[in-house]
């Protein structure tokens, strides 16, 4: 009796079923599709963070920049000093040329004894510490001088005598200089579960080894490697000293490049920097998600000076239109998503009150025939659940059908960690060619390229929690309407019911 | 057995208190037809709602057998009504989306029947007014006069000890309203029941073996 009557009712009432179920099934489409694309842009964000941080982080201990004082000059590399017998002369011209391993622009060092701090703290599975630096080369070519004598490098030319200058890279006694820098990175080679090292892929050779640790060999992230035309093999020259190129890796994220353009063990990091026993961050792994806001409460205690940035700290420091994405789907979407739902769930309850009140007479029959309350709010509410159902498959079909819209679309998104994250990356990652810090630095401003940039391609995934939203605010709004029909169904009494329409 | 003692009811209409029943004493004994008649507002409806177990009055005791209805709760008012009256109304007050059969059967879901005997039941019922052959039609495709045979059906197929009329025949032509007449009084004679009509039509409660003349509230009884 309860089905066929449930059956009989709806379609002899096809147009308010009709009206509640595109109701239900537009507000449930578009709360699947801003869930799927919100998880596409956190798994963006995830991607773009993971390719900086590594797999596994969720949490790194940094500290923040102090502002150098009157006249003091931010961190640098420093004034290039040359002696008078630098530089490589062939007659003509001298050409002299000068590494500088420093910490980054922006980046602020502190003891290494802090990682031990960090290990000790309850809740932590892993920590490794990095340092991250910039390493500057001063190159030029200048015209040859003669100390003390007549000449055009120094001294007075006899006043009787015109020598034109001569020399240099003009051959008029000119001179041409070049600056060229890259992000260096040094990390614990024992160390690689935890850090910007464990999203990363091997592309040739090998990655670093605990038996490197004080050996001159260093890893290139093979974008850059391949911009600087360095393979597996060669030398490349970090702060002076030739490092044995011993592998290439990529990020494991598509289209990110892996958090710097080189990377060497740590101790000869710090020794090559003069930054013995500093670190610019620590990655930390927590034992569980449970325990990741302890942890990180317990290392703000512990480390007073530090900065302890959580997972969600970072994804905030997402920039780009990965962020605006981000901003965009938590804000309008989930408020267009929140407005549609409670259109869709008046609507289902004005139908199914209005229902009732039509039926007035019908209902207030069945209680004089002996029908109970439980039985006929058991009926409306059965009527308004089918409705929602109907509305939600159709929502779950219109909902699937938009995301694979978006992912037949497939939009990319741009998004930077590098820019907010001075300390770990010193101004982010140089790009292909070698470009430096972004944001300028003591040469004046580098190339303002896509220093920590990430191209990521939005995927909306299709997963068990967006189809069990579907099926639940179906269920849910089907049972909304329902119990408050019911309700009202219920308050009718039999002698009144049957009174009204005497 | 109907006894009423002392039975008034009062309605409150916007601020007004409207007395529909003042003082009722009656009794209605088993197996017999009884017509009520009187002016619109008179209080017939109101009287037939307390002997339906549909409205409790505001003072006075509704019996009937040993079940005192003034003073039941409504679940318990509900039992009565599903398993010992039955109802049919002036204007048939089937449900217009389920057919004669189903119609039939609603009355037996309280009862907690199994569906191939609500069935049978039903198929019965409606064979007993001379609808068989109508059991798959909604309200809809039927006449006014095979409407209350539907409804007729509904109330008897429970076989309850007390039918309740309210202008059962108030909605049908003359030749209609007769075949109905007809059927109400051979079921009545066949299963003995108690049967209460409310009726304006003189004719029609020329039929019963009692007539009461309801009016201002106060039940007289009619020769």
């Amino acid at each position: 009796m309860f089905f066929t009557y449930l059956r009989r009712e709806l379609a002899g009432r096809r147009r308010q079923t009709t009206i509640v179920a595109i109701g239900m099934a537009l507000a449930i489409a578009l709360v699947m599709i801003v869930n799927a694309v919100s998880t596409g842009v956190k798994n963006a964000q995830a991607s773009v963070l993971e390719s900086v941080y590594g797999i596994g982080t969720d949490l790194t201990v940094s500290q923040d920049p102090a502002p150098p004082g009157e006249g003091e000059l931010g961190p640098g590399p420093g004034r290039f000093e040359f002696g008078a017998d630098e530089g490589t002369s062939n007659g003509d011209s001298t050409e002299i040329s000068q590494s500088r391993l420093t910490a980054g622009f922006g980046s602020t060092t502190f003891d290494a004894s802090a990682l031990d701090t960090v290990t000790d703290v309850d809740g932590v599975a892993a920590a490794s510490a990095a340092l991250a630096l910039t390493n500057t080369t001063f190159s030029g070519e200048l015209p040859p001088f003669v100390q003390g004598g007549a000449g055009p490098g120094e001294g007075q030319p006899p006043a009787d005598v015109e020598q034109p200058p001569t020399g240099g890279f003009d051959g008029a006694g000119g001179s041409a200089f070049d600056v060229d820098s890259f992000t260096v990175l040094g990390i614990d080679p024992a160390g690689a579960a935890v850090g910007p090292l464990s999203a990363v892929e091997l592309s040739d050779g090998r990655g670093l080894e605990a038996s490197d640790d004080g050996t001159a060999v260093a890893v290139l992230d093979a974008s850059y490697a391949t911009s600087a035309e360095l393979a597996v093999g060669d030398t490349i020259d970090v702060g002076g000293t030739p490092f044995e190129v011993v592998g290439t890796v990529t990020s494991t994220s598509a289209d990110a490049a892996t958090a710097a353009n080189v990377y060497i063990p740590l101790g000869l990091a710090q020794e090559l920097s003069g930054l013995e026993g500093q670190v610019s961050d620590i990655s930390v792994q927590a034992t569980s998600a449970d325990v990741i806001d302890q942890v990180e409460s317990d290392l703000e205690a512990a480390l007073p000076d530090a900065t302890v940035s959580t997972q969600s700290d970072l994804a905030a420091s997402v920039s780009g239109s990965l962020a605006t994405a981000s901003s965009l789907i938590s804000n309008l979407g989930l408020w267009l998503s929140v407005a549609v739902l409670a259109a869709a769930f008046l609507i289902a309850i004005l139908f199914t009150i209005q229902g009732v009140t039509r039926r007035t007479r019908e209902f207030g029959t069945l209680k004089a025939i002996g029908w109970s309350n439980r039985r006929i709010t058991g009926q409306v509410a059965g009527e308004s659940l089918v409705q929602g159902l109907i509305g939600g498959a159709a929502g779950l079909v219109l909902g699937l059908v938009g995301i694979w819209i978006v992912n037949l679309m497939s939009p990319t998104l741009g998004g930077s960690a590098g820019q907010t994250l001075p300390d770990v990356l010193a101004g982010g990652p140089a790009g292909p060619g070698g470009a430096g810090p972004g944001g300028g630095g003591p040469f004046g401003a580098m190339v303002p390229d896509a220093a920590g940039t990430a191209e990521v391609t939005l995927n909306a995934p299709i997963t068990v929690s967006v189809i069990a939203i579907a099926i639940g605010l179906a269920v849910l709004g089907g049972l909304l309407a329902g119990a408050i029909g019911g309700w009202r169904a219920a308050r009718l009494r039999p002698a009144e019911a049957l009174r009204s329409v005497a | 057995m109907y006894t009423l003692e002392n039975v008034s009811k009062t309605y409150a209409q916007s601020k007004r208190t409207v007395t529909a029943l003042k003082d009722v004493s009656l009794t209605i004994p088993s197996g017999q037809l009884v017509a009520i008649q009187g002016p619109t507002g008179g209080g017939k409806s109101t009287l037939l709602q307390m002997l339906g177990a549909l409205d409790r009055p505001s003072a006075g005791r509704v019996s009937l057998g040993d079940a005192e209805l003034s003073h039941l709760p409504d679940s318990k008012l509900g039992t009565i009504r599903a398993e010992q009256i039955g109802f049919v109304f002036q204007g048939f007050n089937l449900i217009p989306t389920l057919t004669a059969q189903e119609n039939v059967e609603t009355a037996l879901e309280p009862l907690g029947v199994a569906g191939d005997e609500r069935r049978r039941r039903a198929l019965e019922a409606l064979a007993s007014v001379g609808l068989a052959d109508r059991a798959g039609h909604v309200p809809g495709e039927l006449s006014g006069g095979q409407q209350q045979r539907v409804a007729i059906a509904r109330a008897l197929v429970k076989e309850p000890e007390v039918l309740l009329a309210d202008e059962p025949t108030g909605n049908l032509d003359e030749g209609t309203r007769d075949e109905i007449m007809d059927l109400l009084e051979g079921l009545w004679r066949d299963r003995g029941l108690t049967l209460v009509i409310v009726t304006h039509d003189s004719a029609v409660a020329k039929r019963a073996e009692r007539r009461l003349h309801l009016k201002n509230g106060t039940v007289t009884e009619k020769s």
